[in-house]
């Protein structure tokens, strides 16, 4: 693990809640911020999938068109299209304009847990409870998938994608990275079922977060523990786990209501925010500032670093 | 092609053909001629068509819509020499025709039929009416009666009886009528205007006709239509009618069109009309298939002239004898009745033959047997029972329930066995599916219990045996010379013809092979003692039953390919791929020393597997990425064929088809109510461990909350069904999650039969309660991912706790189980509920509480789950759980539900009472 340059500031961290959305959608299971981290998309038990500028505390759009649940969202890089999955066991690609869902895929044998695009939003990579991950292709018409990858011996919590790797987190405690340009699959066995995974900013890291209430970092080539992270208490659901925007801070919802963040360094405890009362069940840091997007419940939080004065109307 | 002779008198000699074009004048530039190609449609065929019918087939008649084509019509050319005068010839309708419309079933077919005009004249009625009248017409009266003499007969001889005796076409049969029966008197209040038609020319006017008939003149009888009841097997429109050569070439034209109503009332207007019509038509090729031909004169009928006049438009009663209701409902015979009435026919009776003096004895109609009292008429389908060799005694028992007694299932027919008999007789082996019985989700100590039981209701039973002759039997839980005399006497007698055995089945391990053989050997001759001995003396008990269950199994395999059937095929001359299996090459192999590598937090080597993985092709492109393996066609991790007969294959064979056994009649009945075994997903493994693991402390706690049950304070009971109610509501929302995770799971009657004797009313209520647990609090891990939970001495010390400290009559065993069935639906870490209330906020005022419907539904769902998993923490939090129920409600005040409101305010009074438990954490609890 190498940082990439020298911290020039001591990085803030959300410590300040800006703002308090009800998403009127339910419980809220994921939140996502888009690829600039202007916006953000709360996908909601009722099976809707909201669009928002949290900043402003607007909502944008709603997205209709799941059977189910929506479990996880992401954006596209060019902020053209979405992608969805959801309890109905399909993916969903939305074209963000009109809110129409471009195409559905069909194929998982279970609830998708997880969904990503790659870098070029050509593949959706989704991750489902039957134990595989599967590569859709958004360009041709194709309604298989372009490759599943069923290795997981159980079902698959998160996925994300790099540029030339498939990360996946499987309830079997195993973390197993595709590398496509090596051809070959890392199997990481962590013990615990994984609820999250993520890549850290610079590429090298792997984050993994665990039943057991750890999480743990990786070094993305060897497998070597480089770091361990609790006091957070995880041990039933699903909890997303985040990395701050400059790597330095690790942070994790927990089953307590509040959000813990921890030196990436060190390990030691930085900070806890009280988001709620039950379970903080998504997470999202914004890719370039220190600001968090928190879900709870059927609502959604904004934190920012102490320093940040909000414009216009008060939270 | 026409021919036009000038007379023009300065070209009398010339004979010019064709139509002169226009003179151009000077200067005037030739008109440019519309596109041919506009004009013309192709066929499939690449032929062209006339436009005339093409959107009903029509056919094709010329080039461009002229006459003569260089692949179709070859105009014939002119001949005149002085040998050979040009003959006039007559063009038919054939000249004109494509090959195929004379071929078979074209519209002139060309083979030798008796035509019309060859044929006795009764071809048609109307023909025959009209050349009536013609030959009265005609110069020579009675001309057409010598037709009759002559010509082939093409009519029936029952015709020919009929008409002998009287019967002319187009009356009914049977004897004469005095006067039809009035039904139906004309309106009176229907006023005519104008001129009324005179009643003999309006239609249906038989009946006032017969007002003015003597009473000597009797009638025929309506002929009846035949009704005609062919099924309707084309995919033609309704009344579609293809096209009729008969008519096509011989010109009784425009009949088609008319007679859909004129059939069942003839009158002679009619009859007149037709004729007309026949005969301004010759040469017509009618049909619906096909519009006005080239040869036919007038085209103003091109199609069928529906009009509205010719469809009822009144419901009414049916004039008398015409029972055609509407025009679609079967004729209605009324004359039946009659027919014993007037024995006597008034008609001409043929010679050598009389009237009969009595009437035929009517057949005798036996009434319906009565149904027994118990009939339901709704088929029950009887379970099919795999003959198995624990099956056969079920199978026995069921039989006699349904009154079936087979005495020897060997004598059955062909079609009398089912598949698994028929498997056995031809030796294959049972597909190794997972036996879905019930006991495999019964603890060891039930099953004892329910064998104890079955052998009791057994040995009053006293049955016949079947002999055992199932080989899907799988591994028995017997000792091991209990087993070997059963597998010796399954193959005793199949294994006398083993020959020199060039089945090989374990010929990677030649040392392995060799004792199959002399197993094999010592098998045939039956030597029971010497089984043992072929195996390896060195290996573990264990091993050693093992490799004899497996050498078993091979014999079995080597007998099929010994039977009768097996003696039609040949061997394959080399080794096909059917005795392996495709595995991945590498594996993640032994978790266990990973696991003490994670908990020495040795990251790194230890913990990490490096396997060879192929990316699709497409996959790379997407992501950018040149291909790792460009010539690799394998996509995923490597496969590897693995030999099939190792004993690892077998190892994973599902072991608990033993269990079934046991099973009891009652749990046949139960069966037939499951759901279809399915595959066996690694989830289904994982349940099963599960449940194995709880079942017996579950039993227990079944036991004794049952006993708890009785001596229970009726307070909480009241309280119970107080919440129950209530609540209920939510859940009942259509709920199609759960049927998805129903249909993986059987039904919970069958869990109610095994563990519930008595009531179970209160499980609705006591499933909601713990539903209204939110908080995910405890450190109960989620089932299906522990592995090392304590489970002994948790579960031990809640149990007696809950003995000491019950307060909830609401627990009974099942819902338990239930829940638990439910909450091993969800794999893997849960999501959070819609909304649970962590901590207390007493602030906020009491308000219902109404969430949308999945959310809730979820939350309800999920509850239940984590219900489960902390079953043992459940009584304690009783109390707990009701409080955290109202807060919850309390906190999201702004949705409001009426059907919350009523208990919501009782709650808040139970609140108060539990508060001194509220405040303490989880943790807390737990550690009580």
């Amino acid at each position: 693990m190498a940082f990439p340059r020298p911290r020039p500031a001591r990085p803030e961290l959300p410590r300040q809640r800006v703002r308090t959305l009800q998403c009127g959608q339910g419980a809220v299971r994921a939140v996502r911020f888009n690829v600039d981290g202007n916006y953000c998309l709360t996908c909601g038990s009722d099976k809707t999938l909201k669009l928002w500028n949290p900043h402003k505390g607007t909502a944008l759009r709603t997205y209709q068109g799941h059977g189910y649940e929506v479990l996880d969202a992401a954006g596209s890089f060019d902020n053209s299209q979405l992608c969805s999955c959801g309890a109905d066991k399909t993916v969903a690609l939305w074209d963000v304009a009109t809110g129409q869902v471009i195409r559905k895929y069909r194929g998982h044998a279970g609830k998708v847990n997880c969904v990503q695009f790659n870098e070029e939003a050509t593949i959706i990579v989704s991750g489902s409870i039957d134990s595989t991950v599967r590569c859709w292709d958004c360009r041709s018409r194709r309604p298989d998938p372009v490759q599943v990858l069923d290795e997981a011996k159980d079902g698959v919590s998160s996925v994300k994608v790099s540029d030339h790797e498939i990360l996946s987190g499987s309830v079997d405690g195993r973390v197993r990275r595709y590398d496509l340009r090596a051809g070959q699959l890392f199997s990481d066995y962590i013990g615990s079922p994984i609820t999250s995974v993520c890549f850290s900013k610079d590429g090298q890291c792997v984050l993994a977060a665990s039943l057991d209430s750890t999480l743990r970092l990786l070094d993305k080539e060897t497998g070597e523990l480089l770091g361990e992270y609790t006091g957070h208490r995880s041990t039933v659901y699903r909890l997303d786990c985040v990395l701050s925007e400059q790597d330095t801070h690790v942070g994790s919802a927990s089953e307590d209501g509040r959000v813990y963040f921890w030196d990436l360094v060190e390990g030691s405890l930085a900070l806890s925010l009280a988001v709620g009362r039950s379970v903080v069940q998504s997470l999202s840091f914004h890719p370039t500032l220190p600001c968090l997007l928190a879900a709870t419940e059927g609502q959604l939080q904004l934190w920012r670093e102490d320093t940040f004065q909000p414009e216009g109307d008060a939270a | 092609m026409a021919a036009a002779e000038s007379s023009d008198s300065d070209e009398e000699d010339l004979v010019s053909y064709g139509t002169a074009l226009q003179p151009l004048q000077e200067g005037e530039r030739l008109k440019k001629p519309v596109p041919l190609q506009e004009q013309t449609v192709k066929d499939a065929k690449g032929r062209y068509q006339r436009f005339h019918g093409a959107f009903t087939g029509g056919f094709s008649a010329g080039y461009f819509n002229t006459v003569g084509t260089k692949e179709g019509w070859t105009p014939s050319a002119f001949v005149s020499s002085r040998q050979k005068r040009a003959d006039r010839t007559v063009l038919g309708p054939e000249d004109f025709m494509d090959e195929e419309d004379l071929s078979e079933f074209g519209i002139a077919p060309k083979d030798i039929t008796t035509t019309d005009d060859f044929a006795s004249k009764a071809k048609d009625r109307i023909k025959e009416k009209a050349r009536q009248i013609a030959g009265v017409v005609a110069a020579i009266p009675g001309t057409t009666a010598f037709d009759d003499l002559i010509g082939p007969s093409k009519i029936t001889v029952g015709v020919e009886l009929l008409r002998k005796m009287g019967w002319k076409e187009g009356q009914g049969v049977g004897p004469r009528v005095k006067r039809k029966p009035r039904r139906q008197k004309p309106d009176p209040a229907v006023k005519v205007y104008g001129c009324a038609l005179p009643p003999g020319l309006s239609e249906g006017s038989e009946d006032e006709e017969d007002e003015y008939q003597p009473e000597n003149v009797t009638f025929a009888p309506k002929d009846v239509m035949p009704v005609d009841l062919t099924p309707k097997e084309n995919v033609h429109g309704l009344g579609y009618k293809g096209l009729d050569p008969s008519q096509a070439l011989f010109g009784v034209s425009g009949r088609e069109h008319l007679n859909l109503f004129a059939a069942g009332s003839e009158d002679t207007s009619n009859l007149l009309g037709d004729l007309k019509h026949s005969k301004g038509r010759k040469l017509g090729i009618t049909g619906q298939a096909f519009g006005v031909g080239a040869l036919e004169e007038e085209d103003d009928d091109i199609y069928a002239t529906e009009t509205l006049s010719k469809y009822d438009t009144v419901l009414k009663d049916e004039e008398p004898g015409d029972g055609l209701y509407g025009w679609t409902a079967p004729k209605q015979y009324k004359s039946r009745k009659r027919s014993e009435r007037e024995v006597k026919y008034i008609g001409k009776i043929l010679d050598g033959f009389s009237l009969a003096s009595k009437s035929s004895t009517p057949s005798k109609v036996y009434p319906p047997p009565d149904l027994p009292r118990n009939y339901r008429p709704v088929h029950y389908f009887r379970p099919v029972i795999a003959a198995g060799n624990e099956n056969c005694r079920l199978q026995k028992a069921l039989e006699e329930s349904t009154g079936k007694l087979e005495s020897d299932a060997t004598q059955q027919s062909r079609h009398a066995l089912n598949a698994s008999q028929r498997r056995e007789r031809l030796g294959e082996a049972a597909l190794k599916g997972p036996a879905l019985s019930v006991l495999e989700y019964l603890s060891e100590k039930d099953r004892e219990r329910l064998k104890e039981v079955k052998q009791a209701s057994e040995q009053q039973m006293k049955a016949k045996m079947l002999p055992p002759q199932s080989q899907n039997s799988r591994f028995q839980p017997a000792p091991p010379a209990d087993a070997s005399h059963k597998w010796q006497m399954l193959l005793g007698g199949q294994l006398a013809n083993v020959g020199s055995s060039d089945f090989k089945p374990f010929a990677r391990n030649p040392e392995k092979q060799k004792r199959y053989e002399s197993f094999v050997k010592s098998l045939k001759q039956g030597e029971k003692d010497t089984l043992e001995h072929c195996l390896d003396p060195s290996m573990t008990e264990w091993e050693r039953g093992r490799e004899q269950e497996e050498f078993f199994r091979a014999a079995m395999f080597y007998k099929s390919s010994n039977s009768t059937l097996s003696s039609r095929f040949t061997r394959a001359k080399y080794e096909d791929d059917v005795d392996k299996v495709e595995v991945p090459r590498d594996q993640e192999n032994d978790t266990d020393d990973k696991e003490t590598a994670v908990k020495m937090k040795m990251f790194g080597k230890l913990t990490r597997d490096k396997f060879e993985w192929h990316p699709e092709k497409l996959l790379c492109k997407r992501f950018n990425v040149p291909d790792p393996y460009p010539d690799s066609t394998i996509v995923g991790l490597p496969k590897v064929k693995r030999d099939k007969y190792s004993v690892f294959n077998f190892l994973t064979m599902p072991e608990p088809t033993t269990s079934v056994t046991q099973a009891t009649n009652e749990k046949i009945q139960q069966n037939n109510s499951l759901n279809k075994p399915k595959k066996p997903s690694r989830w289904d493994v994982s349940d099963k461990e599960k449940e194995k693991k709880d079942s017996i402390s579950e039993f227990i706690s079944l036991a004794r909350s049952k006993a708890d049950v009785q001596q229970q304070p009726p307070v909480p009971a009241t309280e119970e069904s107080r919440t129950g109610p209530s609540e209920t509501l939510p859940t009942e929302v259509p709920n199609e999650d759960k049927d998805q995770e129903e249909e993986s799971r059987p039904s919970m009657d069958l869990f109610k039969a095994i563990f519930v004797s008595s009531s179970d009313e209160k499980s609705s209520s006591s499933e909601e309660e713990s539903d209204e647990e939110q908080q995910p609090t405890t450190s109960v891990i989620d089932s299906e991912t522990t592995k090392q939970v304590d489970l002994p001495d948790s579960s031990s010390s809640n149990l007696q706790e809950s003995v000491a400290t019950t307060t909830d009559p609401g627990v009974p065993l099942l819902p338990t189980s239930k829940q638990e069935l439910d909450a091993t639906e969800e794999f893997g870490p849960k999501l959070p509920p819609a909304f649970s209330s962590g901590s207390t906020c007493q602030q906020e005022p009491v308000v219902p509480v109404s969430f949308p419907g999945p959310s809730r539904k979820e939350k309800h769902r999920k509850n239940r789950e984590k219900h489960k998993t902390k079953r043992e923490h459940k009584h304690k939090k009783e109390k707990k759980k009701k409080h955290k129920k109202q807060k919850n409600k309390g906190k999201h005040r702004n949705k409001k539900s009426e059907k919350d409101s009523s208990s919501d305010t009782e709650d808040s009074s139970d609140s108060l009472s539990d508060r001194d438990t509220t405040g303490l954490s989880p943790k807390e609890l737990l550690r009580r």
